[in-house]
């Protein structure tokens, strides 16, 4: 069977492929957002904590003996440590500043993580094997299902959607927007916002970590991998609207399969068409598709 | 006893600019004070450096007994003190039930006692109960004002600093909160109010502070308010 002359395997292929592209924009963008809400710093680092992410899932796996499963606890929880030092050792300091110090900061942190490991795993990237759990393929009848591939798209949709659930549903997400809003007067109620900017870092890294986890085995884990990838995240981010958290869910997995059709129907354009979707997003809604105007 | 509020020689700035220079007051549990002034005069920002949202702050501040001026603003709210910020602070990401809840309950001390349930504000404000599914910000002028006063209420808070509650309302309004202020002193509420309109405080507060350029001017008893009233017109304005 072909639809517009391609044969429904491969459009079926390009989507799911689309999709798990879709789940790391979606965690990435989610972090970012998330992270500006409340600190007001564009977290530029949140590519090479992914790449430190993915190292720390090779690492365990290769030189430690651990398991995938250990390390999709472990990675994201030692990134999120790593994320809680950054925040109070050197953003704190950066609040009353412009966004653009922030920037610089975790600008110049990106090189300074991507230099460690390249000096010790160089630029020719490593492979993780699947998990064997999840090793093999499903036939689905029009398509052959990846079961790794699978897992990646469930279990990221799932960790997003708990997060946007904590975040519009439950009192602790009430105190987070709020924060966003006023975290002067939030203070002045009495709850530790300090505490909570420091916590709300070190989780929104630790979704770039745990992204990361999932991407080991299915991408070249390089100490440029984040860097490839962060700029799209950032495209995802202003379509979507800063600081929307439905909205960079929505948009991350949406651009994906975009770019995932692109690729069947015009491979040339695969590249630059989140970037065309951006500039056409631009032009009609400068606050991006889930933002509100100011 | 202790005051619940004893402020000595406070001085604040913002940034650069000089703004509180060296005030000193006092008030005993279950009064009701009023600061008048102009604008400009320094009494926001009173309020706003015994909650430590200033800048740089020196002086004392005592709220129950209790050193304030070297802590953190979340530390503050927490020895007792609810806050209502001119601009009310309604959340407009959270809808008016979330605003109500956010001021979290604050843990049995001196300066603490239970706060109001959530059924006695509702009872106390019907119409937060009608609309308290809306966005926060949705509601009326008066409606955003009385949700900002409430949710400190229920957080156990006994000394309540309200900054311009009866700016630009209706006088129907007025008239409402002026009785919520009567109720809340029965309840031995202690407060201290910055105000603009004159007639609201008058016939509500114990004593009067004037504040001009950032210091007491004069110190008002309720009982002497008539006798003062020339001095007054004319440090005011009314």
């Amino acid at each position: 069977m072909e639809i517009l002359g391609v044969p429904l395997q491969a459009l079926m292929s390009q989507l799911l492929l689309g999709l798990v592209n879709g789940s790391f924009y979606a965690m990435l963008s989610l972090g970012l957002a998330v992270i500006f809400g409340l600190l007001n710093v564009i977290n530029f680092s949140h590519g090479a904590l992914y790449m430190v992410g993915a190292f720390l899932a090779y690492i365990g796996v290769t030189q430690f003996g651990l398991n995938y499963w250990m390390m999709l606890v472990l990675a994201p929880l030692a990134v999120g440590l790593l994320g809680i030092v950054i925040e109070r050792t050197m953003l704190r300091w950066l609040y009353k500043l412009d966004h653009l110090y922030g920037l610089l900061l975790t600008f110049g942190l990106t090189l300074l993580l991507e230099g460690v490991f390249r000096s010790f795993y160089g630029v020719s990237g490593q492979t993780l094997d699947v998990p064997e759990q999840l090793a093999g393929a499903t036939n689905l009848g029009f398509m052959i299902l990846p079961n790794y591939r699978a897992w990646v798209v469930a279990a990221s949709i799932t960790v997003c959607l708990g997060t946007w659930f904590v975040i519009e549903k439950t009192r602790l997400g009430a105190y987070l927007r709020a924060g966003t809003e006023n975290p002067k007067l939030v203070e002045a109620f009495g709850v530790n916002v300090p505490m909570m900017v420091m916590l709300t870092y070190g989780f929104g890294v630790a979704l770039a970590g745990l992204a990361g986890v999932l991407a080991a085995p299915v991408i070249n884990v390089t100490p440029l991998m984040g860097s490839n990838l962060i700029i799209v995240v950032f495209a995802v981010v202003v379509i979507g609207g800063m600081g929307s958290i439905l909205g960079s869910i929505l948009t991350g997995l949406g651009l994906g399969v975009i770019e995932g059709l692109t690729r069947v129907f015009y491979p040339e354009g695969s590249e630059v068409v989140v970037f065309v979707v951006m500039v056409i997003v631009l032009l009609l809604r400068p606050a991006g598709l889930f933002g509100k105007e100011k | 006893m202790s005051a619940a509020l004893d402020i000595g020689n406070l001085q604040a700035w913002y940034g650069e600019s000089h703004v509180l220079h060296g005030i000193s007051l006092s008030v005993q549990p279950g009064e009701v004070v009023a600061l008048l002034g102009r604008n400009g005069a320094g009494r926001t920002t009173l309020l706003r450096a015994i909650m430590g949202l200033t800048g740089r702050r020196t002086g004392s501040i005592r709220i129950n007994g209790v050193e304030a001026i070297g802590l953190p603003t979340h530390r503050i709210a927490h020895l007792g003190v609810g806050y209502c910020p001119e601009e009310r602070g309604i959340f407009a990401s959270l809808s008016t039930e979330e605003n109500l809840l956010l001021p979290p309950v604050l843990a049995a001390s001196k300066g603490v006692a239970a706060g109001m349930s959530v059924d006695e504000i509702y009872a106390m404000f019907p119409n937060l109960l009608e609309r308290r599914h809306s966005q926060g910000t949705r509601l009326s002028g008066g409606e955003q004002q009385m949700l900002a006063v409430a949710r400190i209420l229920r957080t156990g808070a006994r000394l309540l600093l309200l900054d311009e509650i009866s700016e630009g309302l209706a006088p129907v309004i007025v008239q409402a909160l002026a009785r919520m202020i009567v109720t809340l002193k029965e309840k031995g509420y202690t407060i201290v109010m910055v105000e603009q309109n004159f007639r609201f405080a008058a016939p509500l507060a114990d004593r009067f502070y004037v504040i001009e350029h950032g210091q007491i001017a004069d110190t008002i008893a309720a009982a002497d308010l008539e006798a003062r009233m020339p001095v007054l017109t004319e440090l005011l304005g009314v």
